[in-house]
């Protein structure tokens, strides 16, 4: 980007401008994550519980699902992926736009979980990018909720630069 | 009521099974893969065996025939359980389908199929239920790997 | 993203065969299927003219991971089959296991057994009807339901330490006993759940947008169904009064007084609530079962399943070499093969286990009713309208852990 100002005369004057703008787009983004959940197993049961009463994550501003992968930010993966499903994985995280941030659910989306063998997938970082990872079988909702509130920060001290590097 | 039941079929079918015994509770018939189709439709029709609850299978490697292939049955008539096997070897695992006797087969044979190789002549339909396209061998099997993994995407790093 | 990736399933039917349709796939990641069903839909406008469904998205392998695990260890792997009803599973095996045996558990545990696989069906009645409305967009019963049915994890996290797959079945037995003040908060549960209920009944079932999706949708006739193979609440929408708990009681069923609701015409609204009126049974039993609940041990003394006391393992030799055995191969099962079923949330929760003799089982094979259902589910999709391919699919409760295993 040009600079309108020499750096020489206003030494950090862009870079105020840049660090608030980032943490303007920051605290949007963190507040109004619409995250879609790809849901398998035992983990959705406790998805649905942190997302209703008495634990809620429209608090958060992370409760509205988009269960399409253009609309939405946050790739929350629920549950054990297998093999079989792991082309489906792949497809709807390509889908997605930027800025996308993935949640690895549960510790069978983490590691694999205890199943060992031929048919799951042992973590889901093997196939895309995970950005938080929320172990537990299942998770208790308050750990879901410390999650959340985790990748918000990480979310807030971000840079989000207007031209990003994959475009 | 089901010792009657179990008496009557005794009656019909014991000379015709290899083996005929009542194990907890159960009436356990083992037959040649030859006669399966006509034992079910006979219990079917004159026993009132209406659903059939599953099909499976158990592979003793080493011992010829591999695979004893299972079925269970059920009269929701008079709420008895029946467990036929029959026996195939691994060089020729084939038996006759039950889709024409019960729709219920349809599924429960594809998932014998895809775990245990087994083949069910008269189903038209054998894909991988289970499984996906593309996975080599049949995972219940004594010789396959449990931690044989046959990713269809290659590992990211 | 320019290599095409795999398609993991073969459909039956491809997308020119005839002219005039469209052929979609809907699924495997979407909210009407739950996560873990691919429906491949040849639609005429709106209509479903063929469907071609595929489960198998959540095969997690469960026989082959019993095969290597003992007896006991297995235990969390049930646990997650129906993990709405995660309760149900753990007895059925742990009768299974039992009858191999020759095991005959105490009274109080068949009390107690009894009175949590009700409260766990109630779990699950809960879950199942609450998605089905969210589904057709009452949120608000959804966040009844649910609010009910935290109050019962909660309450099962009390009991067992977790909240949705509690591995608290034991073989003998069970893990632990009641903790003090456990069964007033029930019946304080049991209070809140008609107050919540009835105002989802108040809400939804004379209310003419429900009736015209749920009425009439998804018919299944009695022979049909039992030709498919279906059992629990779908068959007994059918009209066709088969419950596993009557027919042939296990567990303390016997002693106890409940009806089994019927349907009229085996459509989605008879499932609906059939599911509701078993949900309010399941409650009368529990009050019945909590008022006569024997005291007693929890766990059958014999030293082939159950562990001995701390203060036995501290002092005696044979005690010590007893925990020792059992902690590390876990109880030895006799040669044989056994099937046992009991009444799951969703129908007949078969175990299919045979064994020879040693510390891990050679075979166990669970025959899932969810899996069998969706065998037969195409029947009903076909026909109707795709909008209704959601109540449909949603009220036939398929549990994708118990479903592909």
């Amino acid at each position: 980007m040009s600079a309108d100002v020499p750096a020489a005369r206003h030494p950090g004057a862009l870079e105020y401008l840049t660090t608030k703008k980032d943490e303007f787009v920051g605290w949007a983004r963190k507040f109004s994550l619409f995250p879609y959940p790809f849901v398998t197993a035992c983990c959705a049961m406790e998805f649905m519980a942190v997302s209703s009463t008495p634990y809620d994550t429209d608090r958060f501003g992370a409760a509205l699902p988009r269960f399409s992968p253009r609309q939405s930010d946050l790739l929350m993966v629920v549950g054990t992926i297998t093999h079989k499903q792991a082309p489906v994985l792949r497809r709807v995280y390509e889908q997605m736009c930027e800025p996308k941030w993935v949640i690895a659910f549960g510790v069978c989306a983490t590691s694999g979980g205890f199943y060992q063998n031929y048919a799951t997938l042992p973590g889901i970082d093997r196939i895309i990018p995970v950005d938080l990872y929320i172990p537990g079988c299942p998770p208790r909702p308050e750990m879901v909720i410390d999650g959340i509130m985790k990748l918000q920060n990480r979310i807030a001290h971000d840079r989000h630069p207007i031209i990003t590097d994959s475009f | 009521m089901a010792a009657a039941l179990h008496e009557r079929v005794l009656a019909r079918w014991s000379s015709a099974a290899r083996e005929a015994v009542i194990a907890h509770g159960t009436l356990v018939l083992v037959v040649d893969p030859e006669v399966l189709v006509e034992v079910v439709g006979s219990l079917k029709r004159e026993f009132g065996f209406d659903m059939l609850l599953d099909v499976t299978a158990v592979d003793w490697p080493g011992r010829e025939p591999r695979f004893d292939v299972v079925y269970h049955f059920y009269t929701t008539r008079e709420f008895v359980r029946v467990r036929i096997k029959t026996q195939v070897p691994e060089s020729a695992p084939v038996v006759g389908s039950l889709l024409p006797l019960y729709n219920a087969a349809g599924i429960a044979e594809r998932e014998c199929h895809d775990m245990y190789g087994i083949e069910f002549r008269g189903n038209p339909d054998l894909r991988p239920i289970l499984l996906y396209e593309g996975f080599v061998g049949h995972p219940l099997r004594k010789d396959y790997p449990k931690q044989l993994e046959q990713p269809l995407i290659p590992y990211r790093k | 993203m320019s290599t095409p990736l795999p398609n993991p399933i073969r459909p039956a039917f491809g997308p020119d065969e005839r002219a005039g349709t469209t052929v979609v796939s809907i699924g495997p990641s979407h909210p009407a299927t739950h996560g873990t069903v691919q429906i491949v839909a040849e639609l005429s406008g709106e209509r479903i003219l063929r469907a071609d469904v595929h489960c198998g998205y959540l095969h997690r392998g469960f026989e082959k991971e019993c095969e290597s695990h003992t007896w006991h260890n297995l235990i969390p792997y049930v646990d997650r089959l129906n993990y709405c009803s995660a309760l149900i599973n753990d007895f059925a095996y742990c009768d299974a296991v039992e009858r191999l045996m020759g095991i005959e558990i105490t009274p109080r545990c068949r009390y107690l057994r009894t009175l949590l696989a009700e409260y766990s069906r109630i779990a699950d009645h809960l879950t199942c009807t609450a998605a089905t409305l969210m589904e057709l967009g009452a949120m608000t019963a959804f966040l009844y339901l649910v609010m009910l049915r935290d109050y019962i994890y909660e309450h099962l996290a009390d009991l067992t330490g977790a909240r949705v797959t509690y591995s608290f079945g034991r073989i003998g037995g069970l893990a632990r006993d009641l903790p003090a003040g456990w069964l007033e908060r029930l019946e304080q549960i049991l209070r809140e759940y008609e107050v919540f209920v009835g105002r989802v009944h108040g809400l939804v079932d004379r209310n003419r947008i429900f009736i015209d999706r749920m009425r009439d949708v998804g018919v299944l006739c009695s022979a049909e169904a039992i030709d498919w193979g279906y059992t629990g609440p779908v068959l007994r929408s059918t009209g066709v009064p088969r419950d596993l708990r009557k027919d042939t009681p296990y567990l303390a069923y016997a002693d106890l007084e409940f009806a089994v609701p019927v349907g009229i015409k085996g459509d989605n609204y008879d499932r609906y609530f059939v599911r509701m009126r078993e949900m309010d049974e399941s409650v009368h039993m529990i009050r019945q079962l909590v008022e006569r609940l024997p005291p007693g041990p929890i766990s059958v003394d014999d030293r082939r399943c159950t562990l001995p006391d701390k203060h036995l393992v501290y002092t005696e030799i044979e005690s010590l070499i007893s925990h020792f055995k059992l902690i590390s191969e876990g109880p030895q099962v006799p040669a044989g093969e056994i099937y046992s079923a009991h009444e799951g949330a969703n129908g007949e929760l078969g175990f299919y286990i045979v064994s020879t003799g040693d510390c891990m089982p050679y075979k166990l094979h669970v025959r899932a009713p969810s899996f069998v259902h969706i065998g037969g589910i195409h029947r009903l999709l076909e026909g109707y309208q795709l909008a209704d391919l959601v109540p449909t699919f949603g009220s036939i409760n398929m549990i994708g852990g118990e479903c592909d295993r």
